[in-house]
């Protein structure tokens, strides 16, 4: 019933070589626990793929349950604007128990974000894109977060690092 | 979140079905029937219980996704056989915006009009339905007791509703 979660675009967050032969598709919330449990165990897992694997991350913001989940996504969107979206990321999940709006804006001194861009994130600016994400990812079967796939596929399996590189290997394999 | 493979019991009423008719507490003092709610598409998800915890909170997702089933008109009920007391402190504390009702007093009436009521364990399964403005089931869909069916189903479901089907002609 799924009819998979959307293609590669433009505005995607990429780490990783376009050439890979396997992606891993992260639909996250940066204030849920269990991503921020994810957050090493996905870092392992990318080192452990090196250029073979490239990871994306899509906004999912749990809103209602997580109150600073919208905010922490407008933030890491105001990153990426000055290209440091992955600093961002992953300050994100490093400090995901003070994601409060003062804490966002030490952030995003500490990584050299304008203040203006953070407002304007704020007040909207990248909402059209994490919206999309989100209603990407539901219509693609994302059912929690984190929610990953692996080539557009679902992955249900167990989240540690073994247990994903055996999965991505195997699915590269297929492609070579 | 184990891999299982999906359980369809293939006792839930099918597409085609007229939605059998109920009346349930979906607050203290207050009670909500399907007749109410009908020239909308309606969407009933069922669950085992308030609580319990499948990985990414079934409701909690529904609730986000809210916004989507309104663009189609669509009312969102969940069932479980919870009483309202417990109904309402879960959707106090996921400040949920969509009604639950008890399926308490007698115990999973509803889930078992439906084909949807776990004798053995005394709980709804995790199904949905899907069911448009004249009242007939659309979408039916049972999902394993320990998997969020995610809500990508439904809204095919919906889409398709609001899609005039030419090869069916009218389901009624």
């Amino acid at each position: 019933m799924t009819r998979g979660i959307p293609p590669l675009a433009g505005d995607d967050h990429l780490q990783g070589p376009s050439d890979a032969v396997v992606t891993l598709v992260e639909y996250g919330d940066y204030e849920c626990p269990y991503c921020g449990e994810a957050y090493p165990v996905l870092k392992a897992v990318q080192r452990a793929m090196g250029p073979d694997l490239r990871f994306v991350f899509r906004n999912f913001p749990l809103v209602d349950m997580h109150v600073h989940a919208r905010r922490a996504a407008e933030f890491a969107e105001a990153a990426a604007e000055t290209g440091a979206f992955w600093d961002a990321h992953d300050m994100l999940f490093e400090n995901q128990g003070a994601l409060d709006d003062r804490s966002l804006a030490a952030y995003g001194d500490r990584l050299g974000i304008e203040p203006a861009s953070i407002a304007a994130a704020f007040a909207g600016k990248h909402d059209s894109k994490i919206e999309r994400d989100f209603l990407g990812g539901v219509r693609g079967g994302v059912n929690g977060t984190p929610c990953l796939f692996i080539d557009g596929l679902r992955y249900e399996g167990p989240r540690d690092v073994e247990s994903l590189v055996n999965a991505l290997r195997a699915v590269a394999r297929q492609r070579l | 979140m184990t891999e299982q493979p999906t359980h369809i019991s293939g006792t839930q009423l099918p597409p085609g079905e007229r939605a059998p008719e109920f009346t349930l507490p979906a607050t203290p003092d207050q009670r909500l029937s399907l007749a109410e709610m009908s020239g909308r598409p309606v969407i009933l998800a069922f669950y085992p219980a308030d609580w319990s915890p499948v990985c990414g909170d079934e409701m909690s997702l529904f609730n986000e996704v809210l916004p989507e089933f309104h663009k189609y008109g669509a009312q969102l009920v969940g069932i479980s056989t919870d009483g309202v007391w417990c109904h309402a402190a879960f959707a106090a504390e996921r400040k949920l915006h969509f009604p639950l009702l008890a399926d308490f007093e007698p115990k999973g009436e509803v889930a078992r009009r439906y084909g949807v009521y776990r004798a053995a364990d005394g709980i709804a399964e995790r199904a949905l339905f899907v069911i448009d403005a004249e009242g007939i089931i659309r979408w039916s869909y049972v999902s394993a007791l320990g998997i969020n069916p995610g809500a990508d189903g439904i809204l095919e479901a919906l889409e398709s509703l609001s899609v005039p089907s030419s090869a069916e002609g009218a389901a009624s």
